[in-house]
């Protein structure tokens, strides 16, 4: 390892990151690029490994954890190191034409130097054809923290590029299932949108569904049968500590939260059919919010933080219904086909995806709020549970590849696509976390 | 039930005198057995119950019926074996076969009130788990419906649903799907 000499005084690199950041500032209005195409349309880019300075923990190594995080996105296609011709980590060490040669449209270089009980990566971002840096930054982890710091430059990289931030610092909630002692295992887990560094929340021998991540991604509201029955639970993440919030006779499921994290809708047939609640979280106080013969569940807000998404089999089959206020008059969304369910909106207001079924398959789709178009976006069969990242820009469900439940994450308009499949067994119903500030 | 009723024939024909001159038990139907007031026979010869004067049963007629109620009633018990009830694909809608199964259910539960029964209602795999949920539960709405009109009291029926979470049969194929689409009745 060849040794650098970048100074790690904090007043120099606070000084640098100032810099760096007004940089980045002023460099982004420029280099707006919308990326609609999907897989076919990656961008090439190179991550060259970054040099290490002082003690750099061995393992995974950071510039490997960005090129992964942007090689799923599927509109990165990141060239394999092997095939660098150099392997700069600043900028004097870059020579454009070498990167031209590529094919390469971007370069990112860095280097990483440790202070104290912190590793600090110092990073620019290049544009090959332009030759201009577009980013620098610096930015600090723990020296346990060198997925977090791996995630922070691939969420500051993405939105460089593209103007939409990254949602690689981001969590997954998820469900897995296997057998224990014969026993059916269910265990509530909580990951990087990677799958790395998985935590066990809450093991049960009953099902657990449906969790949901509160605004600010430090509470989960799930729904759990541990005591025979469903309930629906709200937990803390930081100190463990859980709350049933609904135990009424019958239903108790499908819980989503308000944009303030005061409220969750939820689906409770206390009075003899499922209808769509709000519940005040801190006085417990119910709204009923639909009332029809049919089954109406699997509610959410729509963008608007107002408007709120349905399912309902009032027309017959289940469809996806909107109610522009609480209470308003529904208007059906749906109509390709006899199945569609789950409704899960993106904060733009643009699209719906939900689950639909053609033929025998059950698929993933989205609408088109503005036109009322409708696409299909997978082409596997068994597919449940989609979940929205929140930048708009990806799309987790789960799926079946023989026989066992995965987790599978698409682009939003159905391009690339990568599985996050469990160790044993299954795991299912994913739920993609905010970004957090 | 059953029992009231014979209890109450008995009676009828005790008052009626009607025990004078019947064998005891088992007996076929035979002309000398009938006494003098005994039911008329009609034109043709053949023997007619009952009749305006509710006196005219015979006392073999009675084993005749308890033979008959011994009969049906194994015949409830063989139905009430049955306590798994099947659907199709997203509808609750109880399949002409299974309907004598659950009368002999009701006709159970309102003979024993004390008898306790858990409806547990599922779904199959297809479609979303949140839809299914509460399509399980309107199936096993369905059976305890049926159940109440047929004798049986809300206060012995307790429902519950989970969805396509606990499938009878693993697999994705149409015969999984069928046999997990299903309400089971469980005693307590």
């Amino acid at each position: 390892m060849t040794k650098r000499t970048w100074t790690t005084s904090y007043q120099t690199v606070a000084a640098a990151l100032v810099a760096l950041i007004m940089l980045a500032t002023g460099a982004r209005a420029e280099l707006l690029i919308r990326i609609t195409e999907g897989a076919d349309a990656a961008l090439p880019i190179s991550v060259v490994p970054f040099a290490e300075n002082g003690a750099i923990p061995p393992g995974d190594k950071v510039a490997n954890i960005v090129r992964d995080d942007l090689a799923m996105s599927g509109e990165f296609r990141p060239l394999p190191a092997e095939k660098m011709l150099s392997l700069p980590s600043r900028r004097e060490e870059v020579y454009f034409r070498d990167w031209r040669m590529l094919g390469q449209r971007y370069v990112l270089v860095g280097e990483l130097s440790r202070n104290g009980d912190r590793v600090v990566a110092r990073y620019e971002l290049f544009d090959v054809n332009q030759e201009k840096r577009i980013l620098g930054e610096t930015a600090a982890a723990s020296v346990n923290g060198l997925r977090t710091l791996g995630h922070h430059i691939s969420d500051k990289v993405y939105e460089a590029i593209t103007g939409v931030p990254g949602a690689f610092s981001t969590k997954l909630a998820y469900v897995t299932l296997d057998s224990f002692k014969g026993k059916p295992r269910y265990r509530l887990q909580v990951s990087d949108v990677d799958g790395k560094r998985a935590r066990i929340r809450l093991e049960s021998q009953e099902p657990i569904l449906s969790p949901a991540w509160s605004p600010d991604g430090k509470r989960l509201a799930y729904v759990s049968f541990e005591t025979g029955k469903p309930a629906i639970y709200v937990h803390e993440l930081s100190s463990g500590q859980r709350t049933k919030v609904a135990d009424f006779s019958g239903l108790n499921s499908a819980p989503a939260w308000s944009e303030d994290g005061r409220s969750l809708l939820m689906t409770l047939s206390k009075d003899g059919n499922a209808e769509v609640y709000r519940m005040d979280l801190a006085s417990r106080e119910l709204t009923k919010l639909t009332n029809h013969w049919a089954i109406d569940t699997e509610a959410t807000y729509d963008h608007t933080g107002d408007g709120i998404f349905f399912t309902s089999d009032r027309s017959g089959g289940p469809q996806i219904y909107h109610m522009k206020t609480p209470g308003a008059e529904p208007r059906r969304i749906t109509f390709g086909s006899r199945y569609n369910a789950r409704p899960r909106p993106d904060n733009s207001g643009d699209y719906v995806y939900y689950v639909h079924q053609r033929n025998s398959a059950f698929h993933i789709a989205r609408t088109n709020l503005k036109n009322g178009e409708e696409t299909v976006l997978t082409r596997t069969e068994s597919d449940e549970s989609p979940s929205v990242s929140p930048n708009g820009r990806m799309l987790i469900y789960a799926t079946k590849q023989s026989g066992t439940s995965v987790l599978t994450v698409i682009s939003a308009d159905g391009g690339a696509a990568y599985s996050l499949p469990a160790s044993q067994g299954d795991v299912r119903e994913p739920a993609w976390g905010p970004i957090v500030k | 039930m059953k029992l009231s009723m014979h209890t109450k024939v008995l009676a009828m024909l005790l008052s009626a005198g009607l025990f004078a001159g019947c064998s005891s038990t088992g007996e076929t139907m035979d002309e000398g057995a009938y006494g003098s007031d005994v039911a008329p026979v009609d034109q043709d010869g053949s023997t007619v119950y009952g009749g305006d004067d509710e006196g005219g049963v015979s006392s073999s007629a009675l084993t005749e019926e308890e033979r008959m109620a011994a009969e049906e009633r194994a015949k409830m018990e063989a139905l009430r074996d049955i306590t798994t009830f099947y659907f199709d694909f997203d509808t609750a809608e109880i399949k002409p076969e299974a309907r004598d199964v659950l009368v002999a259910h009701a006709q159970y539960l309102a003979n024993n009130p004390g008898q306790n029964v858990r409806l547990e209602g599922h779904a199959d795999e297809r479609g979303t788990k949140e839809y299914n949920l509460a399509l399980g539960e309107r199936r096993a709405n369905a059976v305890q419906r049926f159940l109440i009109v047929n004798g049986a009291s809300r206060g012995q029926i307790e429902t519950v649903s989970y969805g396509e979470e606990k499938p009878a049969v693993m697999g994705s194929s149409e015969s999984a799907w069928a046999q997990n689409r299903r309400v089971e009745l469980v005693f307590d």
